[in-house]
Order: C-alpha cells, then structure tokens, then sequence
C-alpha cells in the first residue's frame, strides 16, 4: 500500500474562489467609494446635488436646445428678439459657429487663396506626426525639415508677393490660423533663445550675466499685456524714421521674448541640476565649452526638464490669445469680432462662440500636457531603478 | 560687446530723433496734467480735473483690490478643490480633477470673456434684476448690495477689535509658553474666537448699535441706493480667481503628497490624535512645499489682472493705456508698468527668501 493511499493529501490545487459578494462587484465598489463614512456619505450627497444642478443644464442648453442649422439670427433669437424661437429658450446657437467656421479658421484670408494656408496646415501636421512618435526613424532629417524648410516655405506661401502669388497682407490673417503660427513661432525661438538667456545668465562674463539677469527678471516680472504694448508702441519709436515693421511681426516679436524668458529659468533648473562631475568630466576630456553644453551638458538638463518646457510651450499657447487685446484677430479675436456681426447677434451668441473657443484652446493644451507626460514616462526608464 | 554697445547708441539715437519729430517732451512733467477722464470704478477720490499721476494711482488701487480679492477667493477654492482631488470619495476627487483639467488647460482672457459677455452681459436689465437673498440685486450693470453706513461711535468696534487681536497673540504667546514649562494646555482656539468675536460685538451693542445700512432700491429704470460692483470687475475678479484656483488646487495636492506617509504613522503612534497630526505634523511640513510656488501663483494673478484691460475695468495698464493714447508718452508709462510690476515682484521674492530661510529644513 503506497502512503497516498492511506492519507488523503491533495494532489491538485483548488480552483481559485471568487471573493465573497460583499468585497467586490458594484455594490461593494459603491461602498468603498461613495460613502465609506458618515462624512463620505455627505459628501457624494453635495456632490450629485451639484452635479444634477450643472450637468442637466449644461446638456441641454450645450445640445438638446441648441438651434443646430440655420442661416442668421432668426434660429438663435426668441419670437421677441425677431428670431423663431419660443420666448424664454435658450440655447447653444452652432448654426452660428457653423456658418463662420471658416472664418475661424482663417480669419479674413482671402477665400480663394485658402488653399495656402491650408497646404502649410496639412505640411506641419504630416512632418509634426512623425516627429511626436518615438519610434519612428530620421528624426535629424525631420527636425530640419520641420523647424528648417517648413517656415521658409510657410514665410513664402503665406503672406505671398513672390513666385506669383498674390500678396496676402498680414492684417487679413486670422483666426486658428494665426494662434497656430504664433504659438508655434514663439515656441521654435523660445528654445534656443531661452537656452542661450539660460546659459548667459550663468556665464563667467560679469556683463553678459548681468544683462541675461535682468532680461530676464524684467520680462518675467511684468505681465505679457505691457510686453506687447512695448512691441506694439515702443518698437517703432526704437527704428529710424521710415522703417517700419509689421504689426503681426511686432506681436511675434514681444510673445517671443516673454516666452524666452520663462524658457531660461526653465531650463537653468535644469542645467543647475546636474551634477557638477559632468561639466568637469567633459572639461577634463578636452571638449570645448559648445561641444561641452551640446554633447555632455543640455542633452540630460533638457531631458530634466521637459514637464517644464512643456508647461511653458502650454502658456504661450494660451497666451497668444492675449493679442487680441492689441487688435489681431487671432481665434479668441475672429470670435469676439463676429458677436458684432448684425447677421447673427443674439443674446446666446456670445456664449455659444466662447465655448467653441475654449473647447479648441483646451483639446491642444490638454493634448499637449498629455503628451508630456506620456515622454516623461517613456524618457524616465533609464533612470528607474 | 561693441556691436551691443553700438545697437543701443543706435535705438537711443533713433528713439531722440523720433521724439523731437513727433514733438513729444520726455520726462514725467505729464504726470501734472489734467486727465479729464472718469476711469469709472474708484476707490480714493477721483474727478475728471484730477490728474494723470492719480488717475494712475487709481489704476494702481484698483489692480491691488483685484489682486487681493481675487487671491483670496483662488486661495480658498484651491484649498477645497486640491483637498478633494486627495479625496477617499470617488466623485469628489473626480469632480476635482475635472475642474483642475478644466480651468488649466483655457486661457484666463477667454475665461474673463466667458462671464463678462457670456453670463453677466445677458442678465436683465436693472429694473427686473434678479433678486438675492439680504436685499442684493443681480443685473447686468452688476452687483448692487447694502452699504453699511457707520454712525459716530462705530469707530469704537474697531478699536476693539485690534485689542482682540492683540490679546489674542499675547494669550497664544503665554499659553505655549505655558505649556513648554508645565505640559499644561490652555484652550486657546476657543478663548481666541471668543475674545475676536465677542469682545467687537459687546463693545457694539454697548455703543448702541451705531450701523445701518443703505438698501438699493429698485427704481424704474435704475436701481438707486447701496453700493454697486460693476460687471467688469465681477467678471475680472471671477475669472481670475477660478483660474488661479485650478493651479492652487495641483500646488496643494503636490504639497501634501510630498509629506512622506512615515511622518502620520510615526504621529499616530506616538499617539497623537488624527486631527492633531494634521495640524501639528501635516500642515506644517506640507505649507514648507506649498508656500513658495504658492506666491509664485499670487505673482501670477497679479499680473493677470492687467487683462482688466480687455473688457474696461479701469486698471494700471488700462488706464495707463488711455493715458498713453491721449499724451503719447508711450516711453514713461511702460517705465512706470515696468517699474510697478517689478517692485511687486521683487518684493514677492524678498518675502520668498526670507520665508524659505525661516521653515528651510533644519538637517542636523
């Protein structure tokens, strides 16, 4: 007789056992979650209150009220405002936002001249794309193409005067169109400008750092709205007599700088961050102080420090909304300019454009910020330990 | 170095010509002249014959109030909304969240907008404005609320506050050091509330109750009586304060994460109740992280508020604007925004310094 024989010992495992009903499924997730305590039970209570104040509301003036086709006021305005509605509706007016779509977009460019800005559009997503994937190959060739060959070939096709393209004056750009080049403007000279402050301002030479210091400290110092009163008022008291730049240059001009700025102690955080080892390492090595910086130095303080250049990239992004305030018509300026419009002024249309304009800015602030985190994540590997 | 130095000689050379031929003098005689503008919202006394040196130090008041109410509303509600971010409770901390993701990632001007045009510029008109509770009324010329009138010996409730107060920091002083010699404790939150509220409310009945109040009164085409908050500053105030909440809340939620899970373990089992380790462990090595980018973010809000200039709340940069449009001396205002802007901003980092040196770590 073989001892399993005289025992009963177990020769498989059990299958494993659900957990009991009380610790999983909706009920008890409800239970966790909701209204563990007294105080937690009070508090989802307040919450769905809120929520069935705002939320309902909010549906039904944003889609189910909302007056969704139609050619002028008429669909956005009550039977009192000179409009079909019942009196007493309100609702999101998109036959509005509809009908100036394009104008959105482009602002004022002429129409058949559209194609131009939007073959550039199609041009910068299709070389952006591939340079947002890590794993894509050729990113030296796609960084000259993006950040070298695409603003030439955007600084001949937009404004136009060459090559027989009628010329397009910038006072008639707007909309997108111009939030986009600002912000991408300001964010491709912000880097190596705001690099060079950042390396200035910890410069050996007393003069420059002194100069990269209160540059810096100015700019950072007052708001961008005086910055861009200085472009717009104070650059061409600073040119001779007869020169004159550009009013859509001159905004260029002072959202670069601010973005500068704020990018050099960026990126000072992170040149201060390493460690002191490296700059004597390649100094030992024989490199030069740029081979130090390029090969050695800003490779990893850049890698440190791209939440914060990301941050910074996000606030320009919001802050080229700004110029509107100094009469261009970006997306937030082409918006407000239409709530004039005789053809589609209405009580709702104010707060229909807004909305529009904000769900644009946020979905690329929001991407963007989503994206950082995703490289943060992926450059962060090396380090884990 | 030469080339630089060539540069400026070459834009101050330029700047001169420019002035002599536009023929504007420089210097800041201007500042003598008469305004003859109203600048609407004021707060110290303001008439068109005042000149441009006060209407730039209403301008400068106006910031300030903006500034300062509008920090301590973003203070509060970033307080709240970075609390519930850390909730147990799934819907608070997701409501949270989406009101952090909402707020951040949208311009503040678009934000400013969205209620000057969006919400406030629709309500009705004055004579059928919206009533709210302590006979307040909501129209679109703004907010119209009771102002208190204080009769003659009003003053005395104020006197007796400041005495509150201050007995309130010597009985503090006292009670702490009472308890470092004897390990004995003394009350003190409760004394403190009763000596702040109720020493100011005795001396205020005591006094006969010298305050009233002047309703607005809603008229037929106006509402007359009361103070009113204009649309602007109530969109500007709003604006700034939900925004700047949204970046308080992640401050705050980053400050009590960064107090390491041993320092609440290590308080309980010390044996020191829940709420006292929040107060006397929690709080104060979270405020350590907080409070720096915190000020940072009140800089911020400051210099917001120049974006009163988008929808006509009389401040600095706005009125220094119109001055600018009506004078020319483009060179002396950007000087005095520059210098304005930048004191406050120095005298944020002199407060940061020293406070950092105060709570920096003591490593031992």
């Amino acid at each position: 007789m073989s001892l399993s024989q005289i025992n009963f010992v177990r020769q498989e495992m059990l299958p494993q056992q659900p957990a009991p009903l009380s610790a999983r499924g909706a009920v008890n997730w409800i239970r966790a979650n909701l209204i563990a305590t007294p105080k937690d039970a009070v508090m989802t209570f307040v919450a769905l209150i809120l929520l069935a104040w705002l939320v309902p509301p909010a549906l039904d003036w944003l889609f189910i009220k909302a007056a969704w086709f139609g050619t002028d006021r008429s669909v956005c305005a009550t039977v009192a405002q000179g409009g079909i509605q019942p009196d007493g509706w309100s609702g999101a007016c998109w036959a509005f936002v509809g009908s100036k779509f394009e104008q959105f977009l482009f602002g004022r460019y002429p129409l058949e001249e559209r194609w131009r800005p939007i073959l550039v559009g199609i041009l910068f997503v299709l070389l952006l794309i591939p340079m947002l994937m890590p794993k894509l190959p050729h990113k030296g060739i796609n960084a000259i193409l993006l950040f070298g060959i695409l603003p030439v070939v955007s600084f001949i096709l937009l404004p136009g005067g060459m090559l027989g393209l009628p010329f397009v004056e910038t006072a008639l750009w707007g909309g997108l169109m111009v939030t986009l080049i600002l912000s991408f403007v300001g964010i491709a000279v912000s880097l190596p400008f705001g690099i060079v402050l950042a390396l200035g301002r910890r410069s050996k030479m007393p003069v420059i750092r002194m100069l990269c210091t209160m540059f810096i400290e100015i700019v950072r110092g007052i708001p961008l709205i005086t910055v861009l009163f200085m472009a717009s008022v104070m650059l061409p008291l600073f040119l001779p007599q007869g020169m004159t730049f550009d009013r859509f240059l001159r905004a260029l001009i002072g959202v670069s700088l601010f973005a500068s700025a704020y990018m050099a102690e960026v990126v000072r955080g992170g040149l201060q961050a390493i460690p002191k080892g490296q700059y004597e390492g390649a100094d030992s090595l024989g490199l030069s102080f740029w081979q130090k910086m390029n090969l050695i130095v800003l490779p990893q303080a850049l890698k440190l420090v791209i939440p914060g250049i990301v941050n910074t990239f996000i606030g320009l992004f919001k802050d080229t909304s700004l110029v509107s305030i100094i009469g261009m018509f970006d997306l937030l300026g082409i918006v407000r300019l239409n709530f004039s419009d005789a053809n589609w002024a209405s009580a709702v249309t104010p707060m229909t454009g807004l909305v529009f304009a904000g769900f644009v800015f946020w979905i690329f602030c929001f991407g963007m910020s989503r994206y950082s985190g995703f490289m943060e994540r992926m450059l962060d590997k090396g380090h884990k330990r | 170095m030469i080339a630089l130095a060539l540069l400026i000689y070459w834009i101050v050379d330029n700047t001169v010509e420019n002035l002599r031929r536009a023929n504007i003098a420089s210097g800041f005689g201007f500042l003598n002249g008469r305004a003859g503008f109203d600048p609407g919202q004021k707060l110290i006394q303001f008439t068109s014959d005042s000149t441009y040196g006060r209407a730039l130090l209403v301008g400068f008041t106006n910031t300030m109030l903006v500034a300062v109410t509008g920090i301590f509303t973003a203070t509060i509600l970033g307080f709240i909304v970075g609390i519930g971010r850390m909730s147990n409770n799934w819907l608070i901390s997701r409501l949270s969240l989406a009101y952090v993701e909402l707020f951040r990632n949208i311009p503040p001007l678009l934000v400013i907008f969205f209620w000057y045009s969006g919400v406030l510029a629709v309500l009705p008109q004055a004579r059928d404005a919206i009533s709210l509770p302590f006979t307040m009324y909501l129209s679109n010329r703004g907010l119209a609320f009771p102002s208190p009138v204080f009769g003659d010996w009003a003053f005395l409730t104020f006197v007796a506050f400041i005495i509150a107060i201050v007995a309130s920091v010597v009985l503090a002083r006292w009670s702490s050091k009472r308890q470092m010699a004897t390990g004995q404790t003394f009350p003190v939150l409760r004394s403190i509330a009763a000596l702040v509220i109720g020493l100011p409310l005795l001396v205020f009945l005591a006094t006969g109750a010298p305050l009233s109040f002047d309703y607005p009164v809603a008229g037929k085409f106006n509402l007359t009586g009361g103070s009113v908050v204009g649309p602007e500053f109530m969109s500007l105030f709003l604006a700034l304060s939900f925004y700047t909440a949204a970046f308080i809340a992640e401050i705050v939620r980053a400050g009590i994460r960064g107090v390491s899970k041993g320092q609440t373990e290590a308080a309980h089992a010390l044996g020191i109740r829940p709420s006292l380790t929040t107060r006397l462990v929690v709080v104060p090595q979270a405020m350590r992280i907080i409070i720096p980018p915190l000020t940072s973010q009140y800089l911020n809000l400051t210099k917001n508020s120049s974006l009163a200039i988008a929808v006509g709340y009389a401040d600095l940069v706005a009125l220094g604007g119109t001055i600018l449009n009506q004078t020319g001396q483009s060179i002396e205002i950007v000087t005095i925004w520059i210098i304005v802007y930048l004191s406050l901003s120095l005298l944020t980092s002199v407060f940061m310094n020293w406070f950092n040196a105060k709570m920096a770590l003591v490593e031992r």
